[in-house]
């Protein structure tokens, strides 16, 4: 029997994802026998254009150039499956939509109008259909593994969406909220990355987006109830997934308190 | 931009100007495309252009707090988020003036040895390697040498592990703040490093005699090499910038001898010495200026491969120096797990203050400069990060102008193989310059 062709692309990101692949050292070739990879830049010099039995796409929609290339992917491609928090909910880069993209492009390039770069930076199910997605900045190996196993045994994969606060008492880590009062957005996070910023004592930055009925406003009260300025708290919302629609307005809440003037913020 | 298009020959154009396309760069992170412009059978210009789109984060972190900059700076690259990490870390903290507890100083070397390991590895077998037997993938060398992808990929992992423990993961660690560590590893989890680490020092042995009888193209291309200098230790994250011309200024002071462009078709800024030079950075820079903070077990791997002479002068045998790194950080790793104490302070208090914080550290790559501009309110008002590829382009560049005469009238595939091979030694992160690699060549009369 042939093996499913595999390809591995790319849009606006920073390849922490793709290097996810690469990242599982112990069953890499044993996946390199399962499937053919016939795309993917970063490891190999072969090339394919397609079509594709499963494309993992990285990245978000920046570009006009990138806007028309993912339908020509998606086209090419049985199963299309985005990875990481770029490609699920635009990433950071998509934090241009609070602000005003031509003056950031003329800020940093002496030559703005030799950049071609859209105000907005989307994630692929925006443009496209998506058969299945991978959350995280970056996503998770376990997961990864889980995903190209279950879809090669045609079986459902088991990707959980809890909060990151099972995990977190799974791995009987000191809640941070409860005993340090700090912002954490563990209750509204879906799980994935291991609970590891409260193991590593600090609060959740929900880089793995929200978890399916996330009560940002109930959290959002609690947090300030324990002593966290509300634009603190909006302000942790402003991160790696502030485009995904239950963190949105927290997250342009946060962005503009940042941007006033005004106020010693010299902490600790 | 993905496969497809301007792939293969792109056919010829009029007789007095040819053109034809290579293709997307592969084997290197992120997206970029090269032109080559002849006149009269003579290579005028290379222009390696970056396609990769801008991400913006000179803006991302404005208006943030320098904790929030760490984390958000770790994104502009996937394989080098640590250098990111460090470079802004320092450059806040040299500017609150925080006394940071001498563990946190080894822990961060530690962590730093960490990404190294992993990024050179990665580098050296599944990117580069393949290029010098003529494989397409590491998959397609592990067909004909398993033995050898799976030492490189024991490496890789070990280097992992050290990011994971200190970090919590190995891409986008979440344990590096401003002052120190959120939390710091316990004597007990470092030791369960050690065998891992005891392996690594003897892969790390074997790749060096392994990528030292590669069979190598013959190059040379002295550059300028620039690259960060310490009294005692080999360079990451402290030093002052050093060149092999002279140069000699504190890691803040990059501003004051080098300068950033923009050149039309490409979507990374070009650094150049203020009067318009080209140099490089990374790994050949760092044993050529530096080879003498090596670890002693290190300088004996390069002394024996009788390299070191060729490393600075030919850019193909920067996998010789990248793993004569991949020693070093290994052995370094081993003897700081071996004498690990955890710091009494894992995280220093301290106070924003405005003012200027500017760094440079040793990324895998080479030197990678960061200035922010702190506000009254301890948030940044403006930024600037110079990362190595920016600063290798035009190196490149000029390298690329020499061999390129040789490959003009080969076949278009071989044409292609030796170009990307010679790009693909400079370990380009066009990630982090702001990726795909389309070789166009214009002829000209």
């Amino acid at each position: 029997m042939a093996r499913p062709r595999l390809g591995v692309v790319k849009f606006a990101s920073c390849d922490g994802c793709q290097l996810t692949l690469l990242d599982l050292e112990d069953q890499l070739l044993g996946i390199a026998e399962q499937v053919e990879i016939v795309e993917f830049a970063e490891a190999t010099s072969a090339r394919s254009a397609g079509p594709y039995e499963l494309l993992l796409v990285e990245g978000s929609v920046s570009t006009p150039e990138q806007a028309e290339a993912i339908v020509e992917l998606r086209r090419q491609a049985a199963k299309l499956v985005t990875i990481g928090a770029c490609a699920t909910t635009g990433g950071i880069q998509a934090l241009r939509v609070f602000a005003d993209h031509d003056a950031w492009r003329a800020s940093i390039y002496p030559h703005p109008e030799w950049i071609e770069s859209l105000a907005t930076a989307t994630p692929i199910a925006d443009h496209v259909p998506v058969d299945a997605e991978l959350r995280g900045c970056p996503i998770d190996p376990g997961q990864l593994l889980e995903f190209l196993t279950a879809t090669l045994l045609g079986r459902r994969p088991r990707l959980p969406d809890e909060a990151v606060c099972l995990a977190c008492k799974r791995a009987g880590s000191v809640c941070v909220v409860v005993a340090h009062g700090e912002p954490c957005l563990g209750p509204v996070t879906r799980t994935g990355c291991g609970a590891i910023c409260p193991a590593f004592g600090r609060g959740c930055y929900a880089c793995f987006g929200p978890r399916e009925t996330a009560n940002v406003p109930g959290l959002r009260r609690s947090l300030v109830v324990l002593g966290n300025a509300p634009a603190d708290v909006d302000e942790r919302f402003a991160g790696f997934t502030a485009l995904a629609p239950p963190f949105a307005r927290a997250a342009a809440a946060g962005l503009a308190a940042a941007a006033a003037t005004g106020g010693d913020d010299a902490r600790r | 931009m993905h496969g497809g298009e301007g792939r293969g020959a792109a056919g010829a154009g009029a007789t007095t100007e040819r053109r034809f396309d290579v293709g997307q760069l592969t084997r290197v992170e992120g997206e970029g495309s090269l032109r080559l412009r002849v006149r009269g059978g003579v290579v005028v210009e290379a222009r390696l252009a970056i396609f990769e789109a801008p991400r913006y984060f000179e803006r991302l972190v404005v208006g943030r707090r320098p904790d929030d900059v760490l984390d958000i700076v770790a994104r502009i690259c996937g394989i080098c988020p640590v250098a990111y990490q460090m470079s802004a870390v320092h450059a806040f903290e040299a500017l609150y003036r925080v006394d940071v507890d001498p563990a946190v100083r080894t822990l961060r070397r530690l962590l730093y040895c960490g990404e190294w390991i992993e990024s050179h590895a990665l580098h050296v077998y599944l990117l580069h390697a393949p290029d010098f037997l003529g494989f397409e993938s590491v998959v397609a060398l592990a067909q004909a040498d398993r033995g050898a992808v799976e030492r490189g990929l024991a490496l890789k992992k070990t280097g992992n592990a050290i990011v994971a423990l200190l970090g919590g993961r190995p891409i986008h660690p979440v344990s590096v703040r401003v002052g120190g560590f959120s939390r710091a590893p316990r004597p007990r989890e470092m030791a369960a490093l050690r065998p891992a680490l005891e392996a690594a020092v003897e892969q790390a042995l074997e790749t060096v005699r392994w990528v030292a009888g590669l069979p190598t193209p013959d190059l040379r291309q002295a550059a300028r090499l620039v690259a960060l200098r310490h009294p005692d230790d080999y360079p990451m994250n402290e030093g002052r910038i050093v060149s092999s011309d002279g140069l000699d200024l504190p890691a803040t002071d990059w501003e004051a001898a080098f300068r950033e462009e923009q050149v039309e078709g490409t979507n990374a800024l070009h650094a150049r010495t203020l009067d318009g030079g080209a140099y490089l950075v990374g790994p050949a820079a760092r044993v050529t200026l530096a080879g003498d903070r090596l670890h002693p077990l290190a300088a004996e791997a390069l002394a024996a491969t009788g390299l070191a002479e060729e490393i600075r002068v030919n850019p193909y045998r920067s996998i010789v120096a990248r793993a004569v790194e991949l020693v070093h950080a290994a052995a370094e790793a081993r003897d700081i797990v071996a004498g690990y104490r955890a710091p009494e302070t894992a995280l220093a208090t301290w106070r924003a203050r405005p003012g200027t914080a500017a760094w440079a550290t040793e990324a895998p790559r080479g030197l990678l400069f960061h200035r922010y501009e702190i506000d009254e309110r301890g948030r940044v008002a403006e930024a600037r990060i110079v990362p190595p590829t920016s600063q290798n382009q035009a190196a490149i560049e000029e390298a690329l102008v020499t061999v390129a005469p040789g490959v003009l009238d080969v076949p278009e595939e071989t044409a292609r193989t030796r170009i990307e091979q010679l790009v693909r030694s400079y370990d380009p992160c066009i990630s982090c310059a702001t990726h795909f690699l389309d070789l166009t060549v214009e002829r000209e009369p």
